[in-house]
């Protein structure tokens, strides 16, 4: 037998902890899902990374990307001696309207120049099925896979593309894949749409002469020796690129797919890191009751081994032991569990990321760093309950713990005339006895209504964020963008088409803002002094009216740059006459989404010392007419996308049921999970102190349901005093959290409906309710004698 | 006269107990010779147990000195206790003090694990004469038997000297007696010095010499010409 093997005090240990396996059980679990977290998220993290850095690798994707309005091919030379440049690949790229069968509405195919020979030299083009394109077929394109799988299309399918105009008929040979687009994601837009953005690869030639680019291009990448300054690329590239209509060029780092890609990773990052710390917390902290609970009933055992010679560190180091056999039990379970659900969560990466392959691999990096973890923090937890416990001299330890002192409790006291019932008297002079335990016990729940409130609460800073993106901020139903800016002309034109009731211009513009040493690149919207449609809006101030003679920036950008109100920033436009200009930060706004710098549409056209024009315009539809909206607007040559806002907002929502309903399950699971072990843990700490106090009223003739009435009423007590705590310690960390979470991407604010907040609360005293039964069930088994006659 | 193990002087102790303070011991001299039986006897309050804390290290005097052969306890710390406790004392408890969760054997093994040469747990057993319950579980023992179970646990170390406070305290006469008789061959057939702890006059008779504790100081020695054995003791 094993057993036989260990030393006496680890046999000790092995028999202590199986009589208290309920409570280790309950400890365990709680430990196991901090760790189930921290593998599923972190795990994630780690696949994610490995993963995209070897596609990065292998498919030679661009070190910096530059886009422009046409060069000729003899450029490409004198762009190949720039300082620390290996490769240089130029290309035509345009976006089209497509004509996809089955689809009313109209999306936008970005197509791509492929090499009329060979593979690009940068950025590489996987092909997932079908054959590579025949140089001698100009109609022939690969086609993204994502785009494909939305339509069910396969190679020997075809489409139609609006082409400078005229409609041109595509045949799919192939279906691929490329690092530029791992997120498939349109400018402009804040969701992916794989219904209504597909990219094609196609023959150069064929490309350029639609688009009047041959011996030219419009879109360079550039890769670069390693340790090669990216900045000193940039800053030769530019001014090469000028003449040209370069419209600045950007680090991969700034590249669209590679951006989102970097913001989801850091922020699987943060959420890997902070939320299962936050269960570890908590998990520590019950060990941390449970165990001095459970060394306050071994004082008599800890000062006799003390009588018989063993020391400090050796008692401190068995009781500890506890402590690292629970979390270990509990670490492995959960690595169990995180690397199954982490496989299941990749899958979800696989809709939204698209690489050759995306495969989950838990790192053994990982998994040890998760169990050290929490052995880390179980320790820490036990260690003041240990230290107290065996630093008790041994004389002392001898002798029971002197009679609680206990007094008339203060309600009792206030309300002198009124006669409380004999068990609520118990329950509450037995609170007041012990304000500190009490508290802990108290705090121990709250934290469990915190981590619901944390889980569940995302579900309401989604929704607000939707609100805020989809009712507040866009009212329009549709944007429709012109390949190339108009004049104002085009509202009208638009304001004809059938269906449309109102309309609102949009002049955006490509600029680098710069402040000092600090640039950013980006897209200048001008609007409206008031725009009804594509409304400004501050989280706290509500719809901004545009200032004149100054921009109004997302407070994120304001930070990216260090700029704030009435400072000045140099404001480089990198289209047409490429004017430079000093202009004023007039405003901060708290926004939502994204970067973005806003002005009056009649500032912008003013700086690009050109009469009224428009890049697109937003517009309001009547339902009845959508259909031949579409139509018509599909068959306008000037358009070059139209969005639409139900789109928008049907995408983001399967997004988020994908993508944040699974998270939030587990979340609400595991936080189901603390809440019962916080509570059956207080519930059998407190049966087994007061065990002989109960047995003796159990003697004196009191019934079952009299005394399971004051053990249990006292838990109830604490869980009601829990509850709002609980609250508030969720806001706190919920904000934490998002402190962590927000980015250049997205700035959530943590909010809950108080309908949440009720959901936590059944939960929590559902929780309550039923370790309150298991508990009770043992009280029903006390066995009087056997109580009363133990010393302890 | 036999060398002395311990020798007490001017030992007094004051405990703080919550809001009132509490003199046990109010200047004891006091000495345990080799292979002496000692019994100490007093009502309750009289600072017997307090002064055999102090005896085995488990307590500090608040002042006077106490020395165990050439080394003084007054002045150890912690560490020092400790393995003074471990190499040289035995003790029993009034309330048996056995680890719950382990078997009787496994009682005594807890202390033959941290010791050198100590005995068999299976012979300390034996010698208390509990060799027939040695897997048992301190629940499934009488509160005699698990007495001599911490005997055992005390003497299996092959301590200097053996402290029991109130060993047959909790106990009735007949498994007292089976308790004291096991204290009685331990001091006689291993040499043990032994001091017993107890407010009953009666086992007195046993001892070689008794010293009388009231009120925290000693009110009287008295040494017994004649030893009786434990089945003679008039309770």
């Amino acid at each position: 037998m094993l057993l036989r093997r260990l030393r006496i005090l680890d046999r000790k240990l092995v028999r202590d902890l199986w009589a208290m396996r309920g409570q280790a059980l309950a400890i365990a679990v709680v430990v196991g899902a901090g760790v189930t977290m921290f593998v599923t998220y972190l795990s994630n993290f780690d696949s994610l990374q490995r993963t995209r850095a070897a596609y990065y690798e292998e498919a030679r994707f661009a070190d910096v990307f530059a886009s422009l309005t046409r060069a000729p091919l003899s450029l490409e030379p004198r762009l190949r001696e720039l300082p620390g440049v290996t490769a240089v690949d130029t290309r035509v790229v345009a976006d089209v309207t497509l004509d996809v069968p089955a689809m009313t509405e109209p999306a936008v195919g970005r197509l791509i120049s492929l090499p009329d020979a060979g593979e690009p030299r940068l950025n590489g083009v996987y092909l997932r099925s079908g054959r590579w394109i025949d140089p001698a077929r100009p109609d022939e394109v690969l086609a993204s896979e994502l785009f494909c799988e939305e339509h069910g299309l396969a190679p020997g399918d075809s489409l139609t593309a609006i082409i400078n105009g005229r409609r041109r008929r595509l045949t799919i040979v192939g279906v691929a894949l490329s690092p530029e687009y791992v997120y498939a994601i349109r400018p402009g837009e804040i969701v992916p749409d794989t219904r209504r953005f597909g990219i094609f690869w196609m023959n150069r030639r064929a490309l350029a002469s639609a688009f009047n680019m041959e011996g030219g291009f419009n879109d360079v990448s550039l890769a670069l020796a390693p340790g090669a300054s990216v900045g000193e690329a940039i800053a030769a590239l530019d001014p090469l690129l000028e003449p040209y209509g370069g419209r600045g060029a950007i680090p991969q780092g700034l590249q669209v797919s590679a951006w989102t890609l970097e913001n989801e990773l850091s922020q699987l990052q943060t959420f890997g890191f902070l939320v299962p710390l936050i269960f570890l917390g908590v998990a520590a902290f019950i060990l941390h009751i449970a165990l001095t609970r459970a060394l306050a009933l071994q004082r008599a055992q800890i000062a006799a081994m003390k009588a018989l010679g063993y020391s400090n560190g050796t008692l401190a180091w068995h009781y500890i032991k506890w402590a690292l056999v629970i979390a270990a039990a509990g670490a492995a379970g959960g690595v169990v569990l995180g690397a199954w659900l982490g496989a299941q969560l990749i899958d979800l990466y696989n809709e939204f990321f698209r690489f050759p392959r995306l495969s989950y691999r838990l790192s053994a990096g990982v998994a040890a760093a998760s169990v050290a973890g929490s052995l880390v923090v179980a320790a820490l937890g036990a260690q003041a309950a240990v230290r107290r416990a065996v630093r008790l001299p041994p004389a002392e330890a001898m002798r029971p713990e002197a009679p609680a002192r206990h007094r008339r409790s203060p309600i009792e006291r206030v309300s002198t005339g009124v006669a409380l019932p004999l068990a609520a008297r118990m329950v509450l002079r037995n609170l007041e006895r012990q304000p500190g335990r009490a508290l802990i016990s108290v705090v121990g729940i709250a934290f469990a209504v915190a981590v619901l409130i944390v889980g569940m609460a995302f579900i309401d800073v989604m929704d607000a964020l939707m609100n805020e993106q989809f009712t507040r901020l866009m009212r329009q139903d549709a944007t429709v963008g012109f390949v190339e800016p108009r004049s104002a002309r085009a509202v009208y034109d638009v304001r004809h088409l059938p269906g449309v009731m109102e309309t609102e211009p949009m002049r955006t513009v490509p600029a680098r803002l710069r402040a000092g040493s600090r640039t950013r690149t980006l897209a200048i919207t001008g609007l409206p002094d008031a725009p009804r449609l594509n409304r400004v809006i501050d989280r706290e101030r509500g719809p901004v009216t545009l200032p004149r003679d100054g921009l109004v920036l997302s407070r994120m950008l304001g930070e990216v740059l260090a700029v704030g109100p009435g400072d000045e920033l140099q404001v480089e436009v990198l289209e047409g006459r490429r004017p430079v200009q000093r202009m004023r930060v007039a405003m901060l706004i708290d926004d939502t989404l994204g970067l973005n710098a806003y002005m009056r549409i009649e500032d912008v056209t003013r700086l690009l010392r050109e009469g009224d024009t428009v890049s697109a315009v937003a517009l309001t539809l009547d339902p009845a007419e959508q259909e031949r909206f579409y139509d018509q607007v599909k068959a306008m040559p000037a358009v070059g996308g139209v969005s639409l806002r139900e789109a928008t907002l049907r995408n983001f929502r399967e997004m988020m049921a994908e993508n944040m309903n699974l998270q939030i399950s587990i979340n609400v699971i595991f936080a189901a999970v603390i809440a019962f072990g916080v509570v059956y843990n207080a519930a059998r700490v407190s049966l087994s102190e007061r065990s002989r106090e109960l047995a003796s009223l159990r003697v004196m003739g009191f019934t079952r349901a009299e005394i399971s009435l004051m053990l249990l009423g006292e838990l109830a007590v604490l869980t009601a005093a829990a509850l709002p705590v609980g609250a508030l310690i969720g806001y706190l960390l919920g904000q934490l959290i998002l402190l962590g979470f927000n980015n250049e991407m997205y700035r959530l604010t943590f909010v809950f409906l108080p309908g949440t907040v009720a959901w936590t609360w059944l939960i929590v005293i559902l929780a309550a309710a039923l370790s309150g039964l298991a508990v009770r069930r043992r009280l029903d088994r006390l066995d009087l004698v056997a109580v009363l006659k133990t010393q302890e | 006269m036999r060398p002395a193990i311990f020798t007490a002087r001017g030992v007094t102790k004051i405990y703080e107990m919550g809001e009132v303070t509490v003199q046990a011991l109010r200047g004891v001299d006091f000495d345990l010779f080799e292979g002496e039986f000692l019994v100490l006897l007093g009502p309750s309050g009289s600072g017997k147990s307090t002064l055999l804390n102090i005896l085995g290290g488990l307590d500090v005097p608040t002042s006077g000195e106490v020395l165990y052969r050439d080394h003084n306890l007054t002045q150890a710390d912690d560490a020092a206790l400790t393995l003074y406790r471990r190499d040289h004392v035995g003790f029993v408890f009034q309330f048996y003090n056995l680890i719950p969760s382990l078997t009787a054997r496994e009682n005594v093994a807890l202390v033959t694990e941290i010791v050198e040469a100590p005995m068999q747990p299976e012979a300390a057993l034996e010698l208390v004469g509990l060799g027939h319950r040695l897997d048992h579980f301190p629940a499934q023992l009488s509160g005699g038997e698990q007495q001599r179970v911490a005997i055992a646990r005390a003497i299996a170390k092959r301590p200097e000297v053996l402290l029991c406070d109130e060993p047959t305290g909790a106990l009735d006469i007949t498994t007292g007696s089976l308790v004291l008789e096991a204290i009685a061959r331990v001091n006689r057939d291993l040499g043990t010095a032994t001091a017993v702890i107890t407010h009953n006059a009666a086992i007195a008779g046993m001892a070689d010499r008794v010293v009388r504790l009231a009120d925290g100081r000693v009110a009287g020695v008295h040494t017994n010409s004649q030893k009786i054995s434990v089945s003679e003791l008039q309770w």
